[in-house]
């Protein structure tokens, strides 16, 4: 197990290096000229050329790239100019938020999921399976900044229930109760599209294992139907199932930019948000590249657990 | 021959692709959503509207059902439904648009990915990878970080970030075209790679770009409405659907109305489009069509016409009398097995012989109801198991007989173990399924199973999974668990037709001495008459679906009576026969050809 997890560590790095490629590529797609841009009506010639030189633009982009990378692994990501901080101090604080956010919704969505994808597979064509099928695709037709809105409206405006935005109370807040108030509607909207995909894959990956003979073989050994449903055909059902969770993990990271701009959750997706109308080009590159590696490393995980589960994997 | 054979009854039309979507209630009713909201975005110059962008302080957010605005006006006394309309138009245009743009280069990088392989394929796909490595909305936002936000920057950020998803399908169709006999004929006959590209390959890629254009345009309008809502899409005074919503937002708690038609207008889009697609995948995916993905059920559905008697006095083990299985199409069945009848003692071994389709399998099968349906129902006839007809018990009872009195061995141990368990788990299950022992109990019993079918170092190959066996192993696993509650009667269903032959030989063995130890009665499925001789008393041949003939495996192999059967007993080849062997077969079989 240790050989493997080193294997898909190893093999994770060039994917980071190919973010990180992608990142700095798009960076290179702003328009106009940095040091024009940056100079305005100062730019004489002279001064451009001078500009360029301090900021290492004269060079060629592969030596550029070399250089950018080398300051993001000293943990350099730059200043952001609004905020006049450390980028990677911003990008952390934030990211915490995030998480706890995204995590709440990953969890729900595999939970609330998979059981349903179960209950609906196990009762195909039935009274469940329709429910199911008619939730999932309200959910993943469902704009979540939308439901998010719908939410507030009913859940805070017009029943007091749950608090409308941030993640604490502004006074006597800041306990774990209090969080988890203020997380029940955001983690609930950011999951409802994931929870939709990950009922579907479910009930489809039931359905395919259904079909299998090792299936009929535990039929012909006389164990019960339940036996058979939770115990043979889930395992089985569970190892396609796992990559698929990896996958909303992204989702719902890139979905937190909706919910946490809707609810006002202070991650990284309002960070963002905020960033891009600023036009804070280092706060968002820093952002999208941590929140990718993790998203890189969420999935390595995700190949782990498959591995663990399936033996035939590992070889 | 004059023997007839059996066509299906074609009863079950051929229904067109139109007809069969217009069947499904869900997909129509998408249809005609989609096509509502399509044809009033189109006609949004033509309808008598006030200009969306006409604002008129005194009245504004007026609630819907106003005089002169049916649905009320917004923050700046903007009609909201003729904005509502505009939006549309701009949302669905945007939306196709980024679709289209992402099927134009990811059908192209897959397409040349695909055809070219090598270095070309290599390289292309990583880069697909890395797009995806991204979390999904996150890198549209850096694109529009970078190139400033507004709407056609939205378009080019969502359509890049699909992009994937064409590329990958369309790279796996390809793949498999390109190696095809007509796409050779086409290099042969000198056409270049471009023009085979476009003329060749692409037309028969074109399904899956529909395909997926139809499951993802959806998803797009939702993620462009996503960007302008955060305002990083369309730009005042434009608005499409999103951006109406976000600045709506701003007014959520005094006008709750100017936020949620917006809203509902995009879910009513998506909706309606979601189900137009799922319609188009159901209908082209030819797997849904057959039933193929229905979950079978605990047991074979019985249809039995007339109630043969529940019980037969001093009957041997086992007596099937007029089995008829069949699969159920559409409306009508299919007959697989017709009216089959046999009897098997204590003790014995039945042979049924017959090649791949002739019925013999699913005989075996529908004898503890484990056929798969839907498609399966068994028809008519009768199984007695120790003088009870199994097929009138209630379906707990079928199945607590199943493993404890009837237990069975199948082809390939490969697939009908379970992939995930250890081998000595899966047996150890197959005791507690039907004795009351805890689970060390049941493992300890399972080594000694383990012992029993031969397999010397049982204790360090309990915890092997069935992959890491050989496959004569593996069958011997298979054999444990038929043991593991000494039953009356073991169905091997072509128990040896996965493995090589001096395994093959070993394992008969196996299964012959179990049956003179243990008394054990033998149904043995076989296309094999060499298999036939060696171990069974009796045989009985089918042939689509019955039984040609039956009898003592001495007598028959003596004097076979049916020409299907001389023709089976033909096909054992003798060792060192060499070519008399094809010339001894040869004019057996050509009578059959036309």
């Amino acid at each position: 197990m240790t050989a493997y997890i080193g294997k898909r560590l190893l093999a994770a790095i060039p994917v980071i290096l190919g973010l990180s490629v992608i990142v700095f590529l798009v960076m290179k797609l702003i328009p106009g000229d940095p040091a024009q841009a940056l100079l305005g009506s100062y730019a004489t010639p002279e001064n451009v050329a001078r500009i360029n030189r301090a900021l290492g633009l004269d060079r060629s982009w592969p030596e550029q790239y070399v250089i950018w990378v080398g300051n993001l692994l000293q943990g350099d990501f730059g200043r952001s100019y609004i905020l006049n901080r450390p980028v990677l101090d911003e990008v952390i604080e934030r990211f915490g938020a995030t998480l706890i956010l995204a995590g709440a919704s990953l969890v729900i969505c595999s939970v609330v999921g998979i059981l349903a994808g179960i209950a609906s597979a196990v009762r195909q064509f039935g009274w469940t399976d329709r429910i199911v099928t008619f939730f999932v695709l309200v959910g993943i037709s469902m704009p979540a900044f939308f439901l998010g809105l719908v939410f507030i409206l009913f859940f805070a405006v017009q029943w007091r229930l749950l608090p409308a935005s941030g993640m604490y109370a502004v006074y006597g807040g800041g306990d774990l109760a209090d969080l988890l108030r203020h997380l029940i509607l955001p983690a609930g909207t950011l999951a409802i599209v994931a929870t939709g995909v990950v009922a579907r894959l479910t009930r489809a990956a039931m359905l395919e294992v259904l079909r299998q003979d090792f299936i009929r073989t535990a039929r012909a050994m006389g164990l019960s139907e339940n036996a058979v449903i939770y115990r043979h055909a889930f395992r089985a059902a569970l190892v396609s199932v796992i990559p698929v969770l990896g996958i909303q993990a992204g989702f719902v990271l890139g979905g937190a930019v909706y919910i946490e701009t809707v609810f006002q959750w202070p991650g990284l997706g309002q960070m963002l948000v905020k960033a891009v109308s600023t036009r804070d080009l280092l706060l968002v590159q820093g952002g999208v590249l941590v929140a990718a590696t993790v998203y890189v490393l969420v999935n390595l995980l995700a190949d782990v657990a498959q591995a663990m589960l399936d033996p035939r994997l590992k070889a | 021959m004059t023997q007839s054979v059996t066509t299906p009854p074609s009863s079950s039309k051929r229904r067109s692709n139109w007809q069969l979507l217009m069947a499904n209630r869900l997909a129509a009713a998408g249809l005609f959503i989609f096509g509502f909201i399509l044809v009033v975005a189109i006609l949004a110059p033509l309808l008598p509207m006030p200009d969306p962008n006409m604002t008129d302080q005194p009245n504004r957010l007026l609630p819907p059902l106003s005089q002169g605005h049916l649905l009320g006006t917004d923050h700046l006394g903007r009609d909201i439904l003729s904005r509502l309309i505009w939006g549309t138009q701009i949302s669905l245009i945007v939306g196709v648009s980024a679709t289209a743009l992402a099927a134009l280069f990811g059908s192209l990088i897959g397409l040349v990915a695909g055809y070219a392989r090598g270095v070309a394929d290599s390289v292309l796909m990583r880069f697909v990878d890395m797009l995806m490595a991204f979390p999904y909305i996150l890198l549209a936002i850096a694109i529009v970080a970078a190139l400033g936000p507004g709407l056609l920057n939205a378009l080019y950020a969502i359509a890049l970030v699909n992009i994937p998803f064409f590329a990958r399908n369309i790279r796996g169709v390809t793949v498999s075209i390109r190696n095809r006999e007509f796409v050779d004929a086409a290099r042969l006959s000198g056409k270049g790679h471009v023009a085979i590209l476009f003329t060749e390959v692409l037309p028969n890629v074109l399904p899956v770009v529909v395909i997926t254009m139809s499951t993802t345009v959806g998803w797009m309008i939702l993620e462009t409405a996503g960007l302008s809502f955060l305002g990083l899409g369309a730009q005042p005074p434009t608005a499409d659907l999103g951006s109406m919503l976000g600045q709506a937002r701003a007014q959520l708690f005094t006008a709750p109305h100017a936020s949620i038609i917006p809203g509902l207008m995009i879910f009513a889009l998506v909706m309606s489009i979601n189900l137009l697609g799922d319609g188009i995948r159901d209908v082209l995916d030819p797997r849904l069509r057959s039933g193929a993905l229905d979950r079978p059920l605990s047991v074979t559905r019985i249809e039995r016409k007339n109630t043969p008697a529940a019980s037969l006095a001093d009957a041997p083990v086992l007596v099937v009398e007029h089995l008829s299985t069949g699969f159920a199409n559409g409306g009508a069945v299919t007959p697989a097995v017709r009216d089959v009848s046999f009897r098997l003692g204590k003790g014995e071994c039945l042979g049924i012989i017959g090649e791949s389709g002739s019925g013999k399998s699913v005989t075996a099968l529908s004898l503890m109801g484990l056929v798969a349906s839907p498609p399966g129902v068994i028809t008519g006839g009768a199984v007695y198991i120790g003088g009870q007809d199994v097929l009138a018990l209630r379906q707990q009872e079928l199945i607590a007989l199943r493993g404890a009195r009837v237990t069975y061995v199948f082809q390939d141990p490969l697939t009908t173990l379970h992939p995930l368990f250890p081998v000595a788990t899966q047996i150890a299950e197959a005791v507690m399924a039907h004795n009351h022992v805890g689970k060390r109990e049941a493992h300890q019993r399972a080594l000694e199973l383990m012992e029993t079918v031969g397999i010397r170092d049982a204790a360090e190959r309990a915890s092997a999974y069935p992959h890491e066996l050989s496959g004569g192993q593996r069958q011997r696993i298979g054999i444990a668990m038929a043991l593991a509650n000494d039953p009356d009667i073991i169905i091997a269903d072509e128990p040896t037709t996965a493995l090589d032959v001096t395994v093959q030989a070993r394992i008969l063995e196996l299964l012959q001495n179990l049956r003179r130890e243990r008394g054990l009665a033998l149904l043995l499925i076989t296309h094999d008459f060499g298999v036939v001789a060696q171990v069974c008393d009796r045989v009985a041949v089918m042939k689509d679906g019955q039984i040609v003939e039956q009898g003592d495996t001495a007598s028959i192999l003596r004097d076979p009576q049916h020409d299907y059967t001389r023709r089976l007993i033909a096909c054992v080849p003798e060792l060192g026969e060499g070519h008399a062997f094809l010339d001894r077969v040869r004019p057996l079989f050509e009578e059959t050809r036309p």
